[in-house]
C-alpha cells in the first residue's frame, strides 16, 4: 500500500499488537525461490551472501597458500614451476585482501548495521545488493584467468615496469587492472551506503555516542575507502592505458615514473589495510564486553583511537617505500608517523585486557577467539613498529619478517575476530547456537596452527629470506623454518575445516537460540532469531549504549523503549532522523526486490569483459547497458515519493 | 519512560529535496570523485616535478578556446540554477524546462568545444609524460560532463512529463548537485593545467 | 682471492665464511660495517623491547581470563556490572607505550643520521646495472684505464667505504647484502645512490629483494672484504684482458664462443662484446653460475652452456644445444679464464 501523502504522523504502537507481525513480514519478506535470490535488496541476505561468498575466496586462497607452503617446505623443490608460483602468490594476495578481508566485514556490516541501529533496512538498499552483485562477478572475473593459465603474475603490488606491456604483454596483468577497478566500484558504493544509512538511519535517541564500535568501526573505513579507492582505481587506469593505449605514465624511456604508481598504490593501500580491520576490532569492542559481563573500557578512547588510526593512516603510505631512495626528510617523518600510529591501537588493546580484567569473563568459543585476538593484535603491532622505523625497515623490508607481520595482522585482527564474530552472531542469524565442543577443537587447532605456521615466519625472515620467492638455496638455515611453517599452516587449514563443519552442523542440528542467548546489551538482540525481514515490528527509542542492559546497570533514569514506536507499515518505509541529535525527521521510503541491481552489475560486468578482450562493440554494448540500467533504476517512482503531485509543474 | 517522547508529530514522507537520501548520497559521490581529480592532479604535479624542461609540450596550453569554454560551463550551471530556482521550486514549468534545456545545450557545447581544441593541440596522448597526463586529466572531465549531459537528459524528459512539482523534485536537486560538482572541477583543472604554467 | 672453487664456495660461504654467522649467511642480527652496524643495535634493541611487550601483554591476558568461569551455561547468571578502575589501564598502559615508542623514534632517528653518508669519502665508486637476473658492476677509479666491467660477485677493500650507483636497466630490483647494508632498490629511470663498507674479512652474501619476474628467486651477489693488497691484486687480475686459448681444443672453444656466445657476451681480447649477458673475460674467478644458482663446477659450466634453461628457467639465455665436440670445447676454453 503505497502513499503519496506528502506529510503524517505515524501510528504508535505496540510490538505485540494484533497482526502486526504478518503484516509487516507480508511488506518486507523476500519473493521466494530464485526471483527472491536475483531481486532481493534486503541487507541481511545480503550481507550474508557477502560472508559466504567472502569465505569461498579465504578458501580459495587458502588452497592457493598451501600449494605454495609445499613448494617451499624445503630447499630447491621443484614442485611448482616459476610462473605457476608467480600466478599463486599474486591471486593469494589479491584474493585475501580484496575478495575476502573487505568484503567480509561488509558482509557483517551489511547484516548487523541495520540492527544497530534501529532501523529496517539500510539507507541504499538496491545499492547494498549492486555492491555484491559486482563483488560477486568481479572476483569471478579475475578468477577466469586461473583456469586458462593467464592469472596475474606480479604480484597484489602489480609493480610496473614488470606489470608493464614490455614485461608482461600478456592478458594476465589486464585481469588484475580490470578486475581491481571493478571491485573498487562495489567498494565505492558501499562505503556511501554506510555513509548515508549512518547520517540519516538510526532510531531515535542513538547518538553519536551510543553508536556501538563496530558501527564506528566501518564508518571510519567508509570514509577512508571513499578517499582512497580512487588512487588505485586511478592507477589502474593509468596502467591500462598505458599497457594499451600507449600512454607513458609509468614509462621510462619517456620519462614517465614507475614511483607514480607505486604512491597512487599505497596511498590506497594503507588506509586500505585499517579499513579491513577497523570494523574487525569493532566487532571485538562490541562482542568481548557481552561476555565480560561488563560495559567496554573506555568507550570513548576507543572510538576516537578507531577515527584517529584511520586519520594517520593516510600519512605513512610511504614506508611501504621506504628502500626506493627517498629523501633523508620524508623518510624520517613518515618513520616518525609509522611509529606514533602505534598509540591509537595501544589505547584499544588496554581498553579490551581491562575489560576483561575488570569484569567476569565466561570462557565461550567466542571469547576464546575475540581475546586470544589480543595476543596476535599486539604481535602484528609490535613487528609492524619493527618495520616502522626506517634504518632498520631497510634490512626488514621485503623478507619473511614482513610477511610475518602481515599475516598476524590480517589473520590475528581479521579471520579472528571475524570466526568469533560468526559464533557471537550465528545465533541471530540463524536461530541456532553453533557447537561449543566442535567450537574449542576448532579454536585450539587454528590458534596453534596459525601461531606454529607464522611465528617462525619473523625468524626466517630475521636470518635474511627475501619475499616472493619460489624456492630458495640450502644452507642458508632457512629450511627447518620452513618446514615448520609448511606444517602449521596446514594445521591452521585443518582449524579453518573443522570451522565450516562446526558451521554446517550447526545449521542443521544446532541448538535453538531464543532472540538473546548470550545476554548481550545491544540492539539486534531483541529481536527474534533469525531476525525477521522488517527488523523492529516498531521503531525502538534508545537511550543508552546498552539498551538490554539498562535496568541492571541502571546508570540513570532514562530506558529505551523496545517496545511501543512508531509502526511504519504503510509499505516498505523506515524511520530517517537528523544527523546530530537522532530525532525524528522523515518517514522513508524504501523499495522492493529490484533486478536492476543485478542488471547494472551484469551490464558493468559485460562492459569489462569488453575491454580486456579489446572488443569496442561488447564495451559499447555493455557501456549503453549500463546507462540504460542506470536511468531505469533512478526512474522517479510513486512508492518512493518520488513523483510530485501537482500538475503545475 | 525514554527522554524522547513521540509526541504525535507529522513527518515528511518520502523524497523532498535536502531530507532525501539521494541528497546525502550525491555528496558521497561528489566527495569520492573529487578526491579522484585531487589523485588525478597529484599525478600530473609529480610528472611535471620529474620532467626535463618541455612541461607543458610548447609553452603553456592556448587559453583561445579553454577560456570562453569555461565560461560556457559556468553559464550551464547557472541556468540550472535558475531552473531549480525560478522554475522548480516555484512551481514553474516553462522557467524549469527552458532552464534545463539550456544548461543541456550549453554543456553540449562545452563537449564540442573541448573536443575540437583536442584536435588542435600540437601534441597527442602519445607525447611523452604531458601529452597523456593532458588528456587524462582533461579526459576524465570530460567523461564527467558526458555522464552529467545524459543525466540532464533524462531530468529534462522527467520534468517534460510533468513528475516533478513544487514540493518534490529531489533529482532535480540532486542532479543539479552533480552538475555544479563537474563545473568546479573544472575550475580546478583548467587553474592547474592552463593557468599554473603561467605563472612561472 | 680465494682458492675455493664451485661447490666448496657454495659450502663455505653458506656455513663458514670468516665473519658472517655461520648458520645464517643472509642474517642481518650481526654484522661487519658502519653501513649496517648502527642499525644492527636498534634492531636488537626492538626485538628485546617488542618480546616484552608481547610477554609483558600475554601475561596480563592470561591472568585476567585465567579467572573465567568454564561453562556459557552460566552466562545469564553472571551479573553485569560496572566496576570502576577501567580508564586507568588506558592511561598507564598508553602513556607507558608513548613513552617508549617516542624513545624509539628518537632512536630510529639518530640511528638514520648515522647511517646516511659513509664515515669518509668513499674510495672509489661500483655502478651497479641489476638485470633480469643477474648484477652487472662497473668499477670506476677516475680514470678509465682503470675501469673494467664483471657480475655478480664483487670485491671491496677492507676498512673503506664504496660508493655504489645503482642504475636500474629493466624492472626493479633491489641490491642487498644484509651483512653489510640495508637494500636500495634498483629503479629504471633514476639512479641511487648507496654506500657500502666492510670492517671485517670475508664473503657475505645477498640476494635481490624486489620481485623482478620469473627468476627473482635466483638473484644472488656476493661481495667479498679483501686486505688492501689483495684488493688491488683482484683488480688489477680483472682489468688483464683474456689469454690467448693454450691448446686446439681450446682454440677451437674460442671459435666456437665467437661464433654462438658473442652476440651476448664479452670477453676482452677476443671480438665477442656482446653486453646483454654477464662479462665471462674472468669467469674462472666467480665461484656460481647464473648469479649464485649453480656452484661453478665443470659439470654445471657444461650444463648450462648447453641447456641453460633447464638450469634457470625463464632466463635471459637460451637453450643451445651444442654438438658434444663443440660443448666439450667452448667448456674448456671457458674454463681458461681465469
Amino acid at each position: 500500500m503505497d502513499d503519496t501523502e506528502a506529510g503524517r504522523a505515524p501510528r504508535i504502537a505496540d510490538e505485540g499488537g494484533l497482526h502486526i507481525d504478518a503484516r509487516l513480514r507480508a511488506i518486507w519478506e523476500t519473493a521466494p525461490g530464485i526471483r527472491g535470490v536475483l531481486s532481493s535488496v534486503d541487507h541481511k541476505r545480503i550481507g550474508i551472501r557477502y560472508i559466504v561468498t567472502a569465505f569461498i575466496f579465504l578458501i580459495a586462497g587458502g588452497v592457493e597458500a598451501l600449494i605454495m607452503r609445499l613448494q617451499l617446505a624445503h630447499s630447491d623443490l621443484k614442485i611448482l614451476s616459476p610462473e605457476a608460483y608467480n600466478q599463486l602468490f599474486t591471486m593469494h594476495g589479491f584474493t585475501m585482501i580484496f575478495l575476502y578481508a573487505g568484503p567480509v566485514l561488509s558482509g557483517f556490516s551489511n547484516y548487523l548495521w541495520p540492527l544497530l541501529l534501529g532501523s529496517r533496512d539500510m539507507a541504499f538498499p538496491r545499492l547494498n545488493a549492486l555492491s555484491y552483485w559486482i563483488f560477486l562477478l568481479a572476483g569471478i572475473f579475475l578468477y577466469v584467468s586461473f583456469p586458462l593459465g593467464l592469472a596475474p603474475n606480479a604480484g597484489w603490488f602489480n609493480y610496473p615496469p614488470l606489470s608493464a606491456k614490455d614485461y608482461n604483454p600478456g592478458p594476465n596483468i589486464d585481469f588484475y587492472l580490470l578486475g581491481l577497478i571493478f571491485l573498487g566500484i562495489s567498494t565505492t558504493v558501499g562505503a556511501a551506503n554506510f555513509l548515508v544509512s549512518l547520517l540519516r538511519t538510526r532510531a531515535p535517541g542513538m547518538s553519536i555516542n551510543r553508536l556501538p564500535i563496530l558501527v564506528w568501526g566501518t564508518l571510519t573505513a567508509s570514509i577512508g575507502n571513499l578517499l582512497a579507492v580512487p588512487a588505485v582505481s586511478l592507477a589502474c587506469v593509468l596502467l591500462f592505458t598505458d599497457r594499451q593505449f600507449g600512454t607513458h605514465f609509468f614509462d621510462v624511456e619517456a620519462h614517465g615514473q614507475p614511483l607514480l604508481w607505486q604512491h597512487l598504490f599505497w596511498m590506497f593501500g594503507h588506509p586500505w589495510v585499517y579499513a579491513i580491520v577497523l570494523p574487525a576490532l569493532g566487532i571485538v569492542s562490541d562482542a568481548l564486553p557481552t561476555f565480560c559481563r561488563r560495559p567496554l573500557v573506555g568507550y570513548t578512547p576507543v572510538a576516537l583511537a578507531t577515527v584517529a588510526t584511520m586519520i594517520v593512516g593516510f600519512g605513512v603510505w610511504l614506508h611501504h617505500m621506504f628502500a626506493t631512495g627517498m629523501p633523508m626528510l620524508s623518510l624520517a617523518f613518515f618513520s616518525a608517523a609509522s611509529l606514533v600510529i602505534t598509540i591509537p591501537s595501544a589505547v584499544s588493546t588496554f581498553a579490551w585486557v581491562a575489560t576483561i580484567w575488570t569484569g567476569k569473563p565466561v570462557l565461550t568459543t567466542p571469547f576464546l577467539f575475540l581475546s586470544s585476538f589480543i595476543i596476535l593484535f599486539v604481535i602484528g603491532g609490535v613487528s609492524g613498529v619493527m618495520t616502522g622505523a626506517v634504518p632498520f625497515d631497510f634490512q626488514l623490508t621485503d623478507t619473511y619478517f614482513v610477511v610475518a607481520h602481515l599475516h598476524y595482522v590480517l589473520i590475528g585482527i581479521n579471520v579472528f575476530p571475524v570466526i568469533g564474530g560468526i559464533y557471537y552472531w550465528f545465533p541471530k542469524m540463524t536461530g541456532r547456537m553453533m557447537s561449543e565442543r566442535l567450537g574449542r577443537w576448532n579454536f585450539w587447532t587454528m590458534f596453534l596452527g596459525f601461531n606454529i605456521g607464522f611465528f617462525p615466519m619473523h625468524i626466517v625472515g630475521l636470518m635474511g629470506m627475501p619475499r616472493r620467492i619460489y624456492t630458495y638455496a640450502p644452507g642458508l638455515g632457512w629450511d627447518t623454518l620452513n618446514l615448520i611453517t609448511t606444517v602449521g599452516a596446514f594445521a591452521f587449514a585443518i582449524g579453518i575445516l573443522l570451522f565450516l563443519i562446526n558451521l554446517l552442523v550447526s545449521l542443521r542440528r544446532g541448538i535453538p537460540a531464543g532472540p538473546n542467548p548470550w545476554d548481550a546489551p545491544t540492539l539486534e538482540w531483541s529481536v527474534p532469531s533469525p531476525a525477521p525481514a522488517y527488523n523492529f515490528a516498531v521503531i525502538p527509542v534508545v537511550a543508552s549504549r546498552h539498551p538490554l542492559w539498562e535496568d541492571r546497570l541502571n546508570e540513570s533514569a532514562e530506558r529505551s523503549d523496545l517496545s511501543r514506536g512508531y509502526l511504519l507499515d504503510h509499505g516498505r518505509e523506515t524511520l530517517a532522523t537528523t544527523v546530530l541529535d537522532a530525532e525524528p525527521d522523515l518517514i522513508l521510503k524504501m523499495p522492493g526486490d529490484s533486478y536492476a541491481p543485478l542488471a547494472l552489475a551484469l551490464a558493468l560486468a559485460v562492459l569489462f569483459v569488453g575491454l580486456i578482450l579489446h572488443s569496442l562493440a561488447c564495451s559499447g554494448l555493455g557501456a549503453a547497458a549500463v546507462a540504460l540500467a542506470i536511468v531505469v533504476w533512478l526512474w522517479p517512482q510513486r512508492g518512493l515519493g518520488q513523483i510530485g503531485e501537482s500538475k503545475h509543474v | 519512560m525514554s527522554e524522547l517522547s513521540l509526541r504525535d508529530r507529522v513527518l515528511p514522507v518520502g523524497s523532498f529535496g535536502r531530507k532525501s537520501s539521494g541528497w546525502y548520497g550525491v555528496w558521497t559521490l561528489v566527495l569520492t570523485e573529487a578526491t579522484l581529480f585531487a589523485y588525478l592532479l597529484f599525478s600530473y604535479f609529480y610528472l611535471a616535478s620529474q620532467a626535463n624542461g618541455d612541461w607543458p609540450l610548447g609553452g603553456p596550453p592556448s587559453l583561445k578556446l579553454a577560456a570562453p569554454n569555461t565560461l560556457v560551463l559556468l553559464l550551464s550551471s547557472a541556468a540550472l540554477i535558475w531552473a531549480e530556482r525560478s522554475g522548480a521550486r516555484k512551481g514553474k514549468r516553462w522557467q524549469l524546462l527552458t532552464g534545463l534545456a539550456l544548461s543541456l545545450l550549453l554543456g553540449v557545447a562545452f563537449v564540442l568545444v573541448q573536443l575540437r581544441e583536442w584536435q588542435t593541440k600540437s601534441f597527442s596522448i602519445h607525447s611523452g609524460t604531458y601529452g597523456s597526463s593532458y588528456f587524462i586529466v582533461t579526459g576524465f572531465h570530460l567523461a564527467h560532463v558526458i555522464v552529467g549531459l545524459l543525466l540532464l537528459l533524462a531530468l529534462f524528459i522527467w520534468a517534460l512529463n510533468g513528475m516533478f512539482d513544487r514540493q518534490r523534485h529531489a533529482p532535480l536537486t540532486i542532479g543539479a548537485i552533480y552538475w555544479h560538482f563537474v563545473d568546479v572541477v573544472w575550475l580546478i583543472v583548467f587553474t592547474a593545467l592552463y593557468l599554473v604554467p603561467r605563472l612561472k | 682471492m680465494t682458492a675455493l672453487h664451485g661447490r666448496q664456495f657454495l659450502v663455505v660461504t653458506a656455513s663458514c665464511s670468516v665473519a658472517a654467522c655461520s648458520r645464517a649467511p643472509m642474517t642481518y642480527m650481526r654484522t661487519f660495517g658502519p653501513a649496517a652496524d648502527p642499525v644492527t643495535s636498534l634492531g636488537w634493541g626492538l626485538t628485546i623491547i617488542c618480546c616484552l611487550v608481547i610477554l609483558i601483554i600475554g601475561v596480563l591476558l592470561l591472568i585476567a581470563t585465567s579467572r573465567a568461569r568454564r561453562t556459557d551455561a552460566t552466562l545469564a547468571s553472571v551479573p553485569i556490572a560496572h566496576p570502576g578502575g577501567g580508564l586507568r589501564w588506558i592511561y598507564i598502559g598508553t602513556g607507558v607505550s608513548i613513552a617508549v615508542l617516542l624513545g624509539l623514534v628518537v632512536w630510529t632517528m639518530f640511528t638514520l643520521a648515522a647511517i646516511a653518508s659513509a664515515p669518509s669519502a668513499p674510495v672509489f665508486t661500483i655502478e651497479i646495472r641489476a638485470h633480469q637476473w643477474w648484477w652487472e658492476a662497473r668499477y670506476l677509479d677516475g680514470t678509465s684505464e682503470r675501469t673494467f666491467v664483471t657480475a655478480n660477485e664483487l670485491h671491496i677493500p677492507v676498512g673503506k667505504p664504496v660508493l655504489l650507483r645503482l642504475i636500474g636497466d629493466d624492472v626493479i630490483h633491489s641490491f642487498w647484502i644484509p651483512a653489510l647494508a640495508g637494500k636500495t632498490d634498483v629503479i629504471p629511470g633514476q639512479t641511487n645512490i648507496a654506500w657500502i663498507q666492510g670492517n671485517t674479512l670475508g664473503t657475505y652474501r645477498g640476494q635481490c629483494t624486489e620481485y623482478c619476474g620469473a627468476q627473482h628467486a635466483h638473484m644472488a651477489e656476493f661481495v667479498s672484504v679483501d686486505s688492501a693488497a689483495a684488493f688491488k691484486q683482484w683488480w688489477d687480475h680483472q682489468l688483464a684482458a683474456a689469454a690467448a686459448p693454450p691448446s686446439a681444443t681450446t682454440t677451437h672453444g674460442e671459435a666456437v664462443f665467437l661464433a654462438r656466445c658473442a652476440a651476448c657476451h664479452t670477453i676482452r681480447g677476443t671480438g665477442a662484446g656482446g653486453i646483454l649477458g654477464p662479462d665471462l673475460t674472468h669467469i674462472m674467478t666467480r665461484h656460481t653460475l647464473g648469479a649464485g644458482t649453480v656452484p661453478n663446477d665443470p659439470a654445471s659450466l657444461r650444463a648450462w652452456i648447453n641447456d641453460a634453461q633447464a638450469v634457470k628457467p625463464g632466463s635471459r639465455m637460451p637453450t643451445l644445444d651444442l654438438p658434444q665436440q663443440d660443448l666439450v670445447a667452448v667448456t674448456a676454453y671457458l674454463q681458461t679464464l681465469d
